[in-house]
């Protein structure tokens, strides 16, 4: 390194007070990490047989806290921490009120704390609560209070998360009245402007349905409709896991090739055909339920397809940018330049194998996305398999990666070990090609997806692609790598922190080849690309929740709630499963309807 | 705004890739005929399946020549009728609900596959073929007890049926 990038300031230099924010989101979501990361291995040696340390019927509450404390802890939390850095880097300036920041934080710590401990209170009997509704808390199962409560207050911090970047966007456009957006704060506001709309209906939800009933203010709850407005929350909230990694793929990956972004103007309007199409989409989820008509399936259906489109060209940019960093570096021919790379650099590395298992699940995206195909695999473990790759990949291995990069920047410590950080970014790679392969295979014989015990006692499984145990073995030794691979990235990350901090950290990122000067000025009005997203929802969400409501009723067609939390149930469970193997049905009839003990 | 040559191509094909797909699946609708479950049946009261006149007895119902009807109830944790059985190379259509909370219904190694959510009807037709046996599951999370749900349709031949049928089998 030269001497001028020896005295350039890094990002804690230049913004120790937003770095520190940086760091403390990060580490709530590398805790998040953590406890998913146990809670994941507990239940790939449940699910495969290979050693179930718990009862049966705590594997719900396992599966819950796996979801919730890695799709709403890991992944929100890490985004916040990247944002803030990604919006303060590149406006240049500091955000309005620390404290406003600050008050984000604790927010979204408060929430996801009480929405913690309700679901891990379901692991003992001495404490009444349990939230094991699995992170689509479909009603009429019902969770403790709390478990809504902390949601809410964790999406209300993200709300004002939000809108602490948008008011340093308006304070720099005070300032700097006829520039362009700077990529970075463009990508994080259209993401915000995304979210907003997608939390408005799963904050509708909560607050007027699912909230009031779990406190006893309402007796039930039309279940289609709290599940549509689940789903219009439930697969915008996918693309929010996912923009950190694009941000990082589009803005720094290109960097650490060696190289810049290949275009400006196309990475804008990706962004904002995410902003576009992740919300009108979500009853691709709801293609196999009754009571929702086959055309406003196919409406979904046809704008999820065109929500391919922006992940496309994606594929397109960022391999196109490596390209060129790998010819800056002296790369040659038509797949020689490949060579050049630096893939002894776990952040480079790390995000180049995620993309590539991004692109292996959006192949398996597109089946699910196929309507009718969709019958095959709904609910089956083909959909965690899929959803493994994207967020559990594409998004996940991108975020440890991307840390490698930037902990440093925010820290001045420079990482502990660098091939510890590649071995365990391949481990990764290594561990979900096979967990993720055999869960893909399972789903086609039919395995279900959500359940503690795969094997049943009426019927057995056909074999192909390896029968249903011999791909257990391969879910369990994948997840086993999964998990060690997650051990190695944290104790990386301790041990940087260990670190003495130095000076000569600082890194730059270029601006793109085609800069915003190419790209038309309409990319950047915001105001007209969410009134055209809320048309798009309204134009694919009105009618359905119109015809919902009008056949169940706004709240429900008379059913009872089955609350989650009520102790004495656990235990009579046990006792069924324990003599499962004999005959199922007789056992259950025999220990009386359990409807009637739930309730 | 300047797109490089190559990259018109790349979205020229994808525009391509998706209009396939969709087109696909809009040749599985109307060639193969794969109907969707959708809203074809009217809502429920769940809170009073007994007073239903197809659900307050599940059952397998002969309504043509090789034509049959299956009301089905799912429920904390299991299938009524359960085994379902129907004889070989015919239509099957199943009507299945839900007395408690949201099941589901798969067919294993079949895309015979619904939600089942209180309230409402799924229904969904399939085409039977020789005698064989199948496994059902559960295929939503329906509670703590959700892995012991299954069933199982019992495809047979037309002579054991009509046996079955008269030995007072509950098929």
């Amino acid at each position: 390194m030269s001497a001028a990038i020896e005295s350039e300031p890094t990002f804690l230099d230049k913004f120790p007070q937003e770095a520190r924010v940086v760091r403390a989101s990060f580490l709530s979501a590398f805790f998040a990490l953590f406890l998913g990361a146990v809670f994941g291995i507990i239940q790939t040696l449940h699910r495969t047989d290979i050693a179930r340390v718990i009862p049966s019927t705590d594997y719900y509450t396992l599966l819950t806290a796996h979801g919730v404390f890695l799709v709403i802890s890991f992944t929100v939390f890490f985004l916040v921490g990247l944002f803030t850095w990604a919006v303060t880097r590149s406006l240049d300036r500091p955000l309005v009120n620390i404290k406003i920041t600050w008050t984000w934080y604790a927010l979204m710590a408060g929430g996801i704390t009480m929405t913690g401990i309700s679901i891990l209170a379901g692991f003992t009997d001495a404490i009444d609560m349990s939230a094991a509704v699995l992170f689509t808390f479909y009603a009429p199962l019902q969770a403790h209070p709390l478990f809504y409560v902390g949601l809410t207050v964790f999406i209300i911090g993200t709300w004002v998360a939000g809108a602490d970047w948008f008011r340093a966007w308006l304070a720099w456009k005070r300032d700097n009245p006829d520039e362009r957006i700077p990529l970075q704060t463009f990508m994080v506001l259209t993401t915000m402007a995304m979210w907003y709309i997608a939390t408005s209906a799963i904050a509708a939800s909560v607050l007027i349905f699912l909230l009031p009933w779990s406190l006893g203010l309402i007796d039930q709850v039309n279940p289609t409709l709290t599940r549509t407005l689940f789903w219009f929350f439930g697969h915008p909230v996918v693309y929010f896991w996912l923009m950190p990694a694009y941000l990082l793929w589009y803005t720094v990956l290109p960097k650490i090739a060696g190289g810049r972004l290949f275009s400006d103007p196309l990475a804008r309007v990706v962004f904002v055909l995410f902003l576009l199409l992740s919300t009108p989409v979500g009853i691709h989820h709801q293609y196999l339920d009754p009571g929702i008509a086959e055309g406003f399936k196919f409406i979904s259906m046809t704008n999820t397809m065109f929500l391919l489109l922006p992940s496309l060209l994606t594929a397109f940019t960022v391999v196109a940018s490596v390209e060129y960093g790998a010819r800056q570096r002296g790369g040659t021919g038509l797949l020689g330049w490949l060579t050049e790379l630096p893939w002894r650099n776990p952040a480079f590395t790390g995000m180049m194998l995620a993309g590539l298992m991004f692109a292996a699940g959006g192949f398996s995206g597109m089946v699910n996305a196929g309507m009718n195909i969709n019958y095959m695999i709904h609910n089956t473990i083909w959909v965690p398999g899929h959803f493994h790759l994207t967020v559990g990949t594409a998004v996940a291995l991108t975020m440890m990666a991307g840390t490698y990069w930037l902990w440093p920047q925010i820290s001045n410590k420079p990482i502990y070990s660098n091939p510890i950080g590649l071995f365990q970014v391949v481990l990764w790679f290594i561990g979900m090609a096979l967990m993720s392969n055999a869960m893909h295979a399972q789903g086609i014989l039919g395995v279900p997806r959500r359940t503690a015990e795969p094997e049943y006692a009426g019927f057995e499984y056909a074999s192909s692609f390896g029968g249903f145990g011999e791909l257990n073995i391969q879910i369990a030794i994948g997840g086993t790598l999964l998990f060690v691979s997650t051990i190695l990235f944290l104790g990386n990350l301790v041990l940087t922190m260990g670190n003495p901090k130095v000076s000569g950290l600082a890194e730059t990122l270029p601006p793109a080849l085609s800069g915003p000067e190419d790209a038309p000025q309409v990319l950047d009005n915001l105001r007209l690309w969410v009134t055209i997203a809320l048309v798009l929802v309204v134009l694919a969400y009105a009618l359905p929740i119109a015809a919902i409501i009008n056949r169940g009723g706004l709240l429900g067609p008379g059913v009872e709630a089955f609350p989650v939390w009520l102790t004495p149930t656990s235990q009579l469970l046990t006792d069924a499963a324990a003599v499962l193997v004999g005959n199922v049905v007789e056992t259950i009839t025999a220990s009386g309807p359990l409807t009637e003990v739930l309730r | 705004m300047h797109i490089h040559a190559y990259e018109k191509l790349w979205l020229a094909a994808s525009i391509v890739l998706i209009l396939l797909l969709i087109g696909s699946v809009t040749y599985g609708a109307v060639g193969p005929g794969v109907a969707m479950v959708a809203d074809s049946e009217p809502p429920i009261d769940a809170g009073a399946l007994d007073e239903d006149d197809r659900f307050a007895e599940p059952r397998v119902e002969q309504v043509g020549e090789n034509e049959y009807e299956v009301y089905v109830v799912a429920y904390q944790y299991g299938f009524d009728p359960d085994p379902i059985v129907v004889p070989e190379d015919s239509t099957v259509t199943f009507y299945v609900t839900a007395e408690d909370v949201i099941h589901g219904f798969q067919i294993v190694e079949t895309n015979a596959n619904t939600m089942v959510v209180p309230g409402e009807v799924a229904e969904i037709t399939v085409e039977v073929d020789e005698p064989s046996e199948y496994g059902i599951v559960c295929n939503e999370y329906c509670g703590p007890g959700h892995h012991v749900m299954e069933g199982t349709l019992e495809v047979v031949s037309q002579s054991e049926y009509e046996e079955r049928i008269e030995g007072g089998d509950d098929a």
